[in-house]
């Protein structure tokens, strides 16, 4: 774990230096390039090596760790394709689930299997705040499981009647206006080629934008060094629309994510991603 | 026989039967799919004009779950979801992708530009300076922020307006020389008078003339004062502003 920390902390160390290099270099081109190309260009530039794979590595020791009061692992738990199975479970989620008669994302799937496999309290957990405790596990588990569909194509299914239901709830959910500035995630994310000053914004509502949206997470943050689930994300979202702190994992997130999930039907998952 | 009659005598059991056998069985069987397909197509018509869910229900569950998904954190509160006329008829339409007819839409301005205070003191005017300083400012109203502090105006997420700003978002449209744009080179002039009533019922409440707008009613929803408001007034038509230079 010593050894992990450190080559942690130097990996940081090496890309704090080319990033602040690279910003050097980007003051002096900045009129020759359009801001979407020299962002592209900088997101490139920390692909090399992102620190979301050091968050994988640990979500697999904990999938594979005998841990909680029952002292178990997580390998027999279904993420929708049948205990163990995990190429291709993130693509296919949020999905409905027979035994627990739900439709679950990744993040709620993983504290049911948490619950009833090695003994944690699911509800405590959910009300951890993110960073904190069990907490940092589940965003490592989260980078874990998706890195096993990477490279794949989102295809969630819409067989079950809760699932179709819950892509048309995801849909009112993300065009409701409320709060005190009227927003909605719409307000942001249903029209191409708009940002919110130089940050360009995805149209959600579409396959591409869907895929750029809801497919780069869960990711790792170079803003603030965190790895984010997409429930993070999406409390972060709901936090700038003004709107109140959503549960983890209510409702309203999973519909959300069932909404941007199909729509991004056949595009490719690029989770764990790097985010500015 | 006559010639029909003729034509199918010789189809039936004519020199050319034997040839044309299997290919009369071809295109009955041609037609055949082709009705199929005319059924399935119509049955899926009329599966298509009948929703799974009914709209009432889908707008029952909605508000069921806007209710159990959150909870209130420092100083925002759960409440805030409930939606009034304006936001609840613009978020069907959206979402439904039916727009608002004429009529309502008239109808939700008309009821929002009752809402426009004036200027208690008729003054309209502030510090274009802190307009600028109001408009790079976007916190206010979320959970993180400190309680008590004032609102920004948070105008260049959306708006490019200062040139020399070039960090601006481009959901709104450019207000560069909005001013100057409009003709106004003295903000006493009675000229001017209309633009500067439209200006303040715009930053007042933004539903006034457009019943969807995607902007905060600043001064309706309490976002920003009327002090507040002055600055941002300043900053989009005085002719000393950077935005219309």
């Amino acid at each position: 774990m010593k050894s992990f920390a450190i080559a942690f902390e130097l990996g940081r160390c090496l890309r704090f230096l080319s990033i602040c290099a690279y910003m050097w270099t980007m003051c002096s081109f900045v009129h020759a390039q359009s801001t979407a190309d020299a962002i592209a260009q900088y997101r490139a530039m920390l692909q090399d090596g992102n620190p979301a794979d050091l968050f994988v590595d640990k979500g697999e020791l904990l999938w594979k760790a005998a841990r909680g009061p029952k002292n178990i692992s997580l390998q027999a738990c279904d993420l929708g394709l049948g205990p163990g199975i995990l190429e291709g479970a993130w693509v296919q989620l949020p999905r409905y689930f027979q035994d627990t008669q739900r439709v679950q994302d990744l993040e709620s799937r993983l504290l049911t299997c948490m619950q009833t496999l090695q003994g944690f309290d699911a509800s405590a957990i959910a009300q951890t705040p993110f960073g904190v405790g069990e907490q940092i596990n589940v965003s490592a588990l989260a980078a874990f499981v998706s890195s096993r569909s990477m490279g794949q194509a989102f295809l969630l299914p819409q067989s079950h009647p809760e699932e179709r239901r819950f892509y048309e709830l995801g849909k009112r959910l993300f065009f409701t206006r409320a709060g005190p500035y009227d927003f909605s995630c719409s307000t942001c994310h249903a029209q191409d080629a708009k940002r919110i000053r130089l940050q360009d914004l995805p149209n959600i509502t579409g396959k591409e934008g869907a895929t750029a949206g809801f497919g780069a997470w869960p990711a790792y943050r170079v803003s603030n060094g965190q790895m984010w689930s997409m429930q993070q994300r999406l409390n972060d979202c709901l936090r700038q629309q003004r709107f109140p702190y959503p549960l983890f994992g209510s409702d309203f997130t999973i519909a959300l994510g069932v909404y941007m999930g199909v729509n991004s039907k056949g595009g490719q998952s690029i989770a764990p991603a790097l985010k500015r | 026989m006559t010639g029909f009659k003729r034509f199918i005598f010789e189809l039936n059991h004519g020199f050319f039967s034997i040839t044309l056998y299997p290919m009369r069985h071809m295109i009955s069987k041609f037609l055949c799919s082709i009705l199929g397909l005319l059924l399935v197509a119509l049955l899926c018509a009329c599966a298509a004009m009948k929703p799974e869910f009914a709209a009432q229900d889908l707008d029952r569950w909605t508000q069921e779950v806007l209710r159990r998904s959150f909870r209130d954190e420092k100083a925002v509160k759960v409440s805030i979801l409930q939606q009034d006329a304006s936001n609840k008829e613009c978020s069907t339409a959206q979402s439904s992708g039916i727009e608002l007819s004429e009529q309502k839409r008239k109808e939700i301005e008309d009821e929002n530009f009752k809402t426009v205070v004036s200027p208690k003191d008729g003054q309209y005017f502030g510090d274009f300076k802190l307009g600028e300083v109001l408009a790079q400012d976007g916190r206010g109203l979320t959970w993180s922020d400190a309680i008590g502090q004032p609102n920004g105006g948070q105008c260049y997420n959306c708006h490019q307006l200062s040139a020399k700003e070039l960090s601006y978002g481009t959901l709104g449209p450019s207000l560069y020389q909005y001013g100057k744009n409009r003709g106004v080179t003295d903000l006493k002039s009675e000229v001017s008078k209309p633009v500067i009533e439209y200006t303040w019922a715009k930053l007042w409440n933004s539903k006034s003339f457009n019943a969807c707008s995607a902007m905060p009613r600043y001064g309706d929803h309490g976002i920003l004062s009327q002090v507040q408001i002055k600055h941002l007034m300043s900053l989009l038509l005085d002719p000393r502003s950077p935005v219309n230079q």
